[in-house]
């Protein structure tokens, strides 16, 4: 009965259906973008460090700063990197660029992985890069491939020579990333630009163990305390957060339209239900009056909104994959990764469950309150 | 009334009033009446006289402001709106103006209806059904829709419903209100039948007296006093 009242008004409930297709992929998608702003927090290791200029990320560190860091207890390993900032064809074509000192960064990223050939040739060649899967999907590039990149930092044209093609070990592991060798940019930056040389933008410190990263983070900036260049040492993740918090308010404003798009079907679903359960008051008060109570007409009420909107959702999740691999695919390398959590699909499920329950909740109520004569004065 | 048989319905000074706003509109005024188990009582009167809050109030789907109401030895009046509701599966069968089946059940279906609320099985629900259908002459029309089954035809499916629990007393609202002569006269023999063959007691309300003249006994109501 529940299911052949569902289908009563066929466009009704179809409309209604739509809607809440409509607002669950919405949501989803929105969630996705919001995951996707966190992605890089969320892949960061526990087990490493990231220093860099207590000031501000535009201020480097000297590269005489590595062999004291690698002295203090509880670290394993350093190496260091630099942002590049280049521009590839037109600013348009958005993607991290890090110049970074090859021999020792990618032992401390085991979630870069790197055939051991291509890795060889990069680590051999000066101008070589390595660049993410998805990074080379995006822009067709193959190994052996020259690639020009405009410098904004560091001024002129800068030349790579594709020289390897990094997966990730993990689903959350960035592969839209650019790398290239530091040795590259210095030795350049010697020849053109003399004051420049043998700056580092971050550190990338690996620890012994996670449980240490508040002692060893403490310890760096007390080694460049007072110096000219002083070091603020925080847990990848922190660092990370800290460019996400940069731009909460946006984050903050996607999250708030997520929900309102909730609450706008949760409107037009309570008056499909509220429009359906008064044309069928003369039937409630027919069942009540052959014995049937208040629990029967809930049971009816209730699980027609569930079967609506129940199916509203399980269509939108099953649409929210192939728009968000779109919509991923359509931000290019944007976003580090862009997929649809579990928790997502769980809040996707939640939301369907609470448009059907506030949508059933006040047409039930009035028609288990409806005296049975009212409910049958209403027929003629 | 066969006075030989002891009431099936009892009622005492019963009285029904209906507030509109802050007036008081008295429906029914000390109403006493019994009707024997057994007996096909025609309720007539007047557009507001009250006979078909007396019947509401027979059925138990409406509560009367004093006096006492006893049906097969049960003060309706004591009991809770759930126990009403349990007492009404088990002992009242509806026979509305309107059919009031349900559009998304099929004939069988509309008069398994009743039955979920007891404790039979589907099998036995299936025998009943089947034999409250044929009784009523629908046997080939069981899986058919309401929309898809004459003004008549619904209204013997409704009574098939009313019927099917084997109920105390039968209660019809105008059953032949909105049937053509030829339909109404079928609905009425049918009734007739139940109660002669079954010994089903039925109070019928009707502005018909054509229809009234098919019970045994015809009580009029006017100004909600029984006039007889």
């Amino acid at each position: 009965m529940i299911f052949r009242n569902a289908l009563r008004h066929r466009l009704r409930s179809g409309l209604t259906v739509l809607g809440i297709v409509v607002a669950v992929v919405a949501f989803g998608l929105l969630r996705t973008v919001v995951d996707a702003w966190y992605a890089g927090a969320e892949a960061a290791s526990k087990s490493r460090l990231v220093s860099r200029n207590a000031i501000s990320l535009v201020f480097s560190l000297p590269l005489a700063y590595s062999g004291k860091i690698r002295q203090i207890d509880g670290v394993k390993a350093v190496s260091y990197a630099n942002w590049f900032g280049g521009v590839y064809v037109t600013e348009k074509n958005f993607f991290p660029q890090f110049a970074v000192h090859a021999p020792t960064y990618f032992d401390l990223y085991p979630e870069f992985v790197v055939p051991p050939a291509q890795m060889r040739d990069f680590q051999r060649d000066r101008k070589g890069a390595l660049v993410g899967r998805r990074l080379a999907d995006t822009y067709g590039f193959k190994v052996g491939d020259t690639v020009t990149l405009r410098g904004t930092i560091f001024p002129g044209n800068w030349d790579f020579v594709i020289r390897g093609i990094y997966d990730g070990a993990e689903k959350t592991t960035d592969v839209s990333q650019f790398f290239f060798q530091w040795d590259y940019l210095n030795e350049t930056m010697r020849k053109i630009a003399p004051r420049r040389v043998n700056s580092i933008g971050v550190y990338v410190i690996g620890l012994t163990g996670a449980d240490r990263a508040a002692e060893v983070a403490a310890a760096v900036d007390a080694t460049f305390k007072n110096s000219l260049a002083e070091t603020l040492t925080e847990t990848e993740q922190a660092f990370q957060l800290g460019f996400v918090s940069m731009t909460e308010a946006i984050v903050v404003a996607i999250r708030i339209v997520s929900y309102l798009v909730i609450f706008i079907i949760m409107a037009v679903m309570a008056n499909t239900m509220a429009m359906t359960v008064r044309e069928r008051m003369t039937e409630y008060a027919t069942m009540k009056a052959l014995g049937f109570g208040g629990g029967h007409l809930a049971v009816l009420i209730f699980g027609e909104a569930f079967v609506i909107s129940g199916c509203g959702a399980l269509a939108g999740i099953f649409l929210t994959f192939p728009i968000a691999e779109k919509f991923g695919k359509a931000t290019g390398t944007l976003f580090p990764a862009f997929r649809v959590h579990d928790e997502t699909i769980h809040l996707q499920l939640a939301c369907a469950a609470l448009i059907a329950v506030v949508a059933a909740l006040v047409p039930c109520w009035r028609a288990a309150r409806i005296r049975i004569v009212d409910g049958l004065r209403n027929i003629g | 009334m066969n006075q030989s048989t002891k009431p099936v319905v009892e009622i005492r000074n019963l009285a029904k009033a209906y507030r509109r706003g802050d007036q008081v509109v008295p429906v029914l005024t000390d109403i006493n009446l019994d009707i024997a188990s057994g007996d096909y009582v025609a309720l007539m009167g007047p557009s507001g006289s009250g006979k078909s809050t007396l019947l509401n109030l027979i059925a138990g789907i409406d509560k009367p402001d004093a006096g006492s109401l006893r049906v097969g030895g049960i003060d309706i009046v004591t009991l809770d709106e759930a126990d009403l509701a349990a007492w009404r599966a088990r002992n009242v069968g509806f026979i509305f103006q309107f059919y009031n089946l349900m559009p998304v059940l099929s004939a069988f279906e509309n008069v398994e209806l009743p039955l979920l609320l007891t404790d039979l099985g589907a099998r036995e629900r299936s025998e009943h059904v089947t034999t409250a259908l044929e009784m009523v002459g629908l046997s080939d029309r069981m899986e058919h829709y309401p929309s898809e089954l004459s003004g008549g035809q619904q209204q013997r499916v409704a009574i098939a419903r009313a019927i099917v629990t084997d109920p105390t007393i039968l209660v019809a609202d105008e059953p032949t209100g909105d049937l053509d002569r030829a339909s109404a006269e079928d609905i009425l023999s049918l009734i007739d039948r139940l109660n002669r063959e079954l010994g089903k007691t039925v109070i019928m309300v009707t502005h018909d007296p054509h229809a009234a003249a098919k019970a045994r006994s015809i009580r009029q109501l006017d100004k909600g006093e029984l006039a007889n």
